[in-house]
């Protein structure tokens, strides 16, 4: 379809801002008088707090407040309490009374057994992980505070440390929450059709086992937020996050105290991944200013902090028997997968159940069956993370069906082919219809970029301790959570007296450039340039439209129906009031280019900024023209894509060095390709970390992170990300805004399964665990007897 | 936030050999990049600063008449890099100028302050330990030249006494004219990475032997070091595959590598071997040497 602004490379929105410096993000507002909040964390993985004393923090000058588990508040103790929410601490004894609260980032459900599981304190009582947060100092500025911080007396029976998913499932392993049966969190996948059956049938079975390892987002803002009372008693928080509302409703559920409560401010944020669709340091930084009356608080985490005391990427072990016939028709896949989600549940078992969900649809088998569990330990919390289950997933089946390609005799690209999902195919599990599908044109786009025929009898005969290789990677994935959860988005449109308008989302803008793709909408529903759509990137829960936030890649099609929805209204009417105006059937006019035109000759009737202005101050009709919409999306779209990645193996040192990679995707229109064309070179070099360098490592003794640091964590820099070739294959997809479909996740899903199969190519070792370092690769090589 | 208490700046270096001999608590700074880390981790607190960034002296590269290079301490990794007479006379120190940090660090990074850090990670040290590099210690009372290899004690630990501020580091003509070196640093990333292991080499041949070779290495055990060993066995030996690969695997013997989370101790001494060899083979056709294949 052709559009005007939508499929154009128009600035961002925010570019100017952003480079320029004046874009404020949380650190750049000053409150009069803020003070310092600092954590102790817990030095042990697990262990119980035998006695605390806070007197000696207390008493150093320039200390405000000191907070533990004693100062929190207690169930059904705060909601009874008039006016002063100050009140909802005391220093009541026991640990069981104090208000536990879940953190995910998931709306609300009506329906108390989809609820996340409640499972946290504000600060704990039983430190579950090194880094757990047991005390809080407020002070007058940050020297003082870790002053402060070194004075705690805090006295531990430590227990023993869960460092694995094994030693957590071991019979009898001391349990990490209390009151529950085992350190299992929860299990249970979907079983489609007859596994065993279809076994039976099958020529060939194969198994495989698969790992994943524990990385973190890095974003390049760390969690900062900074919190007060206002003159009515309500906590605002202003903070770095990609889900307000969210924030909203899990501070006052953690406090105890009415939703309305709370308000909270998103400005411009730097970076999430997932890991600020979490709730992570806003309930905390809430009771500390309630512990100061109601003054401005600030927390900024460290780099340290924010790398293991906020949420990391679940660490998954995979085994994976297959079915397959003799030409390559997969017949039967049963996947089991233990994830580890640490201290805490946070979005637990969620990131299993959606691995599985998002993989269902690339290649439907006649059996399938997902047997996850979630495993908590005493490691640093998991949550989301960009991929959401997917990047694991997909790493262990394409990794899987590669080696079966392999040992089959057949073409990596062509066992593929003989297994997609068609166009039509309705999942038995989600009821989710493949509406488009362009996964067979992406794979002959990649195919040619990477010039993969050419290659290939090229590197047939090769010798010398650098060796190339050529792999492939497919996915699947979703445009947002339906059915699995709510999808609402809201918007809202002014129209101004010079014909402008401002757009108002719910949606977050953190850094992906949502915003943007909105104005582009906006101006292509309304005809307008788009110097004449403002949109504003600052959400807030007492002023923006209610949309659940920024995750699941599914604000360009979820929230884009709502501001599609909006514009629509507000184009409806503009050309009604001119109608009314000039009393021209409103079916014979249209709006282009700021101006009323007659729908058969393009002919000018009115400006739109003649509309404008009668609709504010007509003395009769003035009514200006808004729309406040709400859209509740029941219905979901899949993106497909592929990564050709092709790799120098240096067999002596095991250094694996990525010298072409290739991302096609298709995810429908792309509204913005230069915006597009940069989510999926991020996407991709997080994809490249993931396969080669980067992991969190612990001790396996004390639980303590190892490298919780940007030098000692192999984040790629920018001297170690090849040029990374981009391209899409453009199919309007018929449930999406302007044909749209997700592209915010895919890109990191499957680089990693793609390089590892090229390193299998070059050198016939498969590595089957994550990252491929020069330290493993050095030891698989020793294994294979390469070395 | 900084826990600073005092700070004072010199402009001369007797003026902070003076203010050091007054105040032995005061804590030299030259570039910061590795000071103020420190404090912002709070492994150091309640400071008192003396800077040395004032001594526009110290920040000079030469040559002496007699041929010896003198290296200002506060001579930044760029300034070093960049640095023409080093370029001609003595390219793995600025190949290992070039390796080390990003741009921002390099600007401010001073290869005086790297030494006396005393990581055995410092990416200067390898070639300086290959180039038998002297370092000018100077203090209110004394002046002495102390070899590289004397100066580092362990890990974090040099041998400045108190009062002590290093102001030059001299590289003499005998170790480094008709010499080829090479400078491989072997990191997990291409950039703001320390090395998992640093390797410098030179050489010098006569005709088709080795007349002399120098290995240091950096990350090979707890300070920097040299392969004494194959050291001793390269001189009158053939220009030859099986040369270099012997003198790589005796280079494994003066290693002391140990198994850590970053790298086991098996894969390091491989990589001594390797690496060794692989930097040996290019600093044979620096120093006018045929290609090794």
């Amino acid at each position: 379809m052709a559009y005007t602004v939508v499929g154009k490379s128009v600035r961002r929105v925010d570019a100017v801002a952003k480079v320029t410096g004046k874009a404020k993000y949380t650190d750049d507002f000053y409150e009069r008088d803020m003070l310092v909040g600092k954590i102790l964390h817990s030095p042990y993985a697990h262990a119980i707090i035998k006695s605390i004393d806070v007197s000696k923090a207390k008493a150093l000058p320039g200390v405000e407040a000191v907070l533990t588990y004693k100062d929190l508040p207690r169930i059904n103790y705060a909601t009874s309490l008039p006016g002063m929410i100050g009140d909802v601490l005391d220093d009541a004894e026991d640990e069981e009374e104090r208000i536990k609260f879940g953190t995910a980032g998931h709306p609300y459900s009506l329906d108390p057994s989809h609820r996340d599981v409640e499972d946290r304190h504000i600060l704990a009582k039983k430190a579950r992980f090194v880094g757990d947060a047991i005390a809080a100092v407020v002070a007058t500025d940050e020297l003082i505070a870790a002053k402060a911080l070194k004075l705690i007396e805090v006295e531990y029976e430590v227990l023993e440390a869960l460092t694995s998913t094994e030693a957590a499932l071991k019979e009898g392993a001391p349990l990490i929450h209390e009151g529950r049966a085992s350190n299992v969190l929860a299990s249970g996948g979907f079983a489609i059709g007859d596994i065993e059956e279809a076994f039976k049938e099958s020529d060939h079975i194969f198994e495989g086992e698969y790992e994943t390892s524990i990385v973190q987002h890095c974003h390049m803002e760390n969690q900062t937020s900074y919190a007060y009372q206002d003159m009515d008693g309500r906590i605002v928080i202003v903070t770095s996050t990609q889900i307000p509302q969210i924030v909203r409703r899990v501070v006052a559920q953690a406090l105890g105290i009415p939703w309305g409560r709370v308000r909270v401010i998103k400005p411009y944020v730097g970076g999430g991944f997932g890991n600020k669709q979490d709730v992570a340091i806003e309930p905390l930084n809430a009771a500390m200013t309630l512990a100061v009356g109601g003054r401005p608080v600030k927390i900024e985490l460290s780099r340290e902090e924010s790398m293991t005391d906020t949420r990391t990427r679940h660490a998954f072990k995979f085994k994976i028997k297959t079915g397959i016939n003799q030409d390559g028709k997969l017949i039967g896949v049963h996947i089991t997968a233990i994830s580890n989600t640490g201290a805490y549940a946070s979005h637990g078992h969620s990131i299993a159940g959606s691995a599985g969900g998002k993989f269902r649809y690339l290649y439907p088998t006649k059996a399938l069956k997902y047997d996850p569990i979630t495993v908590y330990t005493n490691l640093p919390v998991a949550g989301a993370m960009r991929g959401y289950g997917c990047p694991q997933i997909f790493y262990a089946f394409e990794s899987h069906l590669e080696d079966i390609a392999k040992r089959l005799n057949i073409d990596p690209i062509e066992i593929r082919r003989k297994n997609f999902v068609e166009v039509g195919y309705v999942d038995p599990v989600s009821k989710n219809k493949v509406t488009s599908c362009s996964i067979r044109e992406c794979i002959d786009k990649g195919k040619a970029l990477i010039k993969w025929d050419e290659k290939k009898a090229l590197y047939k005969e090769q010798s010398g301790h650098k060796l190339r290789g050529l792999g492939m990677a497919c996915f699947s994935y979703a445009s947002g959570t339906y059915p699995v959860a709510l999808e609402l988005a809201g918007a809202r449109i002014v129209l101004n007296q010079d014909g402008s308008v401002q757009l108002q989302i719910g949606a977050t803008d953190t850094g992906q450039g949502s915003d943007t793709v909105f104005g582009q909408m906006v101006a292509e529903v309304l005809g307008l340039p788009m110097d004449m759509v403002h949109v504003l990137s600052t959400q807030d829960t007492d002023i923006s439209p209610f949309d659940t936030g920024c995750y699941a890649s599914r604000q360009t099609y979820v929230s884009g129906m709502a501001v599609e929805k909006a514009a629509l209204e507000v184009k409806e009417k503009i050309l009604g009031f001119a109608a009314s105006m000039t009393d021209i059937p409103v079916n014979r006019i249209d709006l282009v280019d700021q101006k009323i035109v007659f729908k058969h000759s393009g002919e000018s009737v009115l400006t739109l900024e003649q509309v404008a202005m009668q609709s504010y101050y007509d003395l009769l009709r003035a009514k200006p023209i808004t729309s406040d919409i709400s859209n509740n999306a029941r219905i979901n779209a899949i993106p497909f894509g592929v990564t050709f990645a092709e790799v120098e193996v240096d067999i002596k040192t095991g250094k694996i060095e990525v010298l072409e990679i290739y991302n096609v995707h298709d995810s429908g229109t792309i509204v913005n390709p230069k915006m597009a064309e940069g989510q999926v070179q991020g996407g991709v070099s997080m994809g490249i970390g993931y396969a080669l360098s980067e992991q969190l490592l612990f001790d396996e003794v004390t639980g303590k992170a190892l490298n919780n640091n940007l030098l000692d964590y192999k984040l790629p820099t920018i001297m170690d990300t090849p040029d990374i070739g981009v391209a899409f294959v453009e199919n309007h997809e018929p449930t999406g805004p302007f044909g749209v479909k997700s592209l915010g996740e895919p890109p990191t899903i499957t680089p990693a399964p793609a390089i590892r199969n090229a390193v299998l190519d070059a050198t016939g070792v498969s590595f089957n665990r994550l990252p491929m370092n020069p330290q493993r690769v050095f030891e698989g090589f020793k294994e294979a007897g390469l070395i | 936030m900084y826990d600073i208490i005092g700070y004072c700046e010199a402009e001369t270096v007797s003026e902070a050999t003076a203010l050091l001999a007054q105040n032995p608590n005061l804590r030299l700074i030259a570039g910061g990049t590795d000071v103020l880390i420190k404090m912002h981790g709070g492994q150091i607190e309640a400071v008192e600063l003396l800077s040395l960034r004032k001594i526009k002296s110290l920040a000079e590269i030469r040559k002496a008449e007699d041929g010896t290079v003198v290296i200002g301490a506060m001579a930044t990794f760029t300034k070093v890099f960049n640095d023409p007479i080093l370029r001609e006379v003595i390219p793995i120190l600025t190949e290992a100028a070039i390796s080390m940090g990003g741009p921002q660090i390099r600007n401010i990074a001073t290869i005086g302050g790297n030494v006396c850090n005393g990581a055995t990670s410092a990416d200067s040290a390898s070639s300086l330990f290959a180039l038998n590099a002297q370092l000018k210690l100077v203090s209110q009372q004394s002046e002495r030249l102390v070899p590289i290899r004397e100066f580092y004690l362990g890990p974090g630990r040099v041998a400045l006494k108190p009062g002590e501020i290093l102001t030059e580091i001299h590289i003499s003509p005998a170790d480094y004219q008709g010499f080829g070196g090479q400078y491989i640093k072997f990191a997990m990333r291409e950039a703001m990475d320390i090395a998992t292991l640093a390797v410098s080499v030179v050489c010098k041949l006569h005709g088709k032997t080795f007349e002399e070779v120098r290995i240091g290495l950096g990350v090979a055990g707890p300070t920097p070091l040299r392969c004494l060993e194959a050291e001793v066995y390269a001189p009158g030996k053939d220009v030859s595959v099986e040369s270099v690969a012997e003198i790589g695997k005796l280079a494994v013997n003066s290693a002391k590598a140990r198994t850590s989370w970053r790298a086991s101790k098996d894969y390091r001494e491989h990589l001594v071997e390797e690496l060794v060899q692989r930097a040996l083979k290019t600093a044979i056709v620096n120093a006018g040497g045929e290609q090794l294949v």
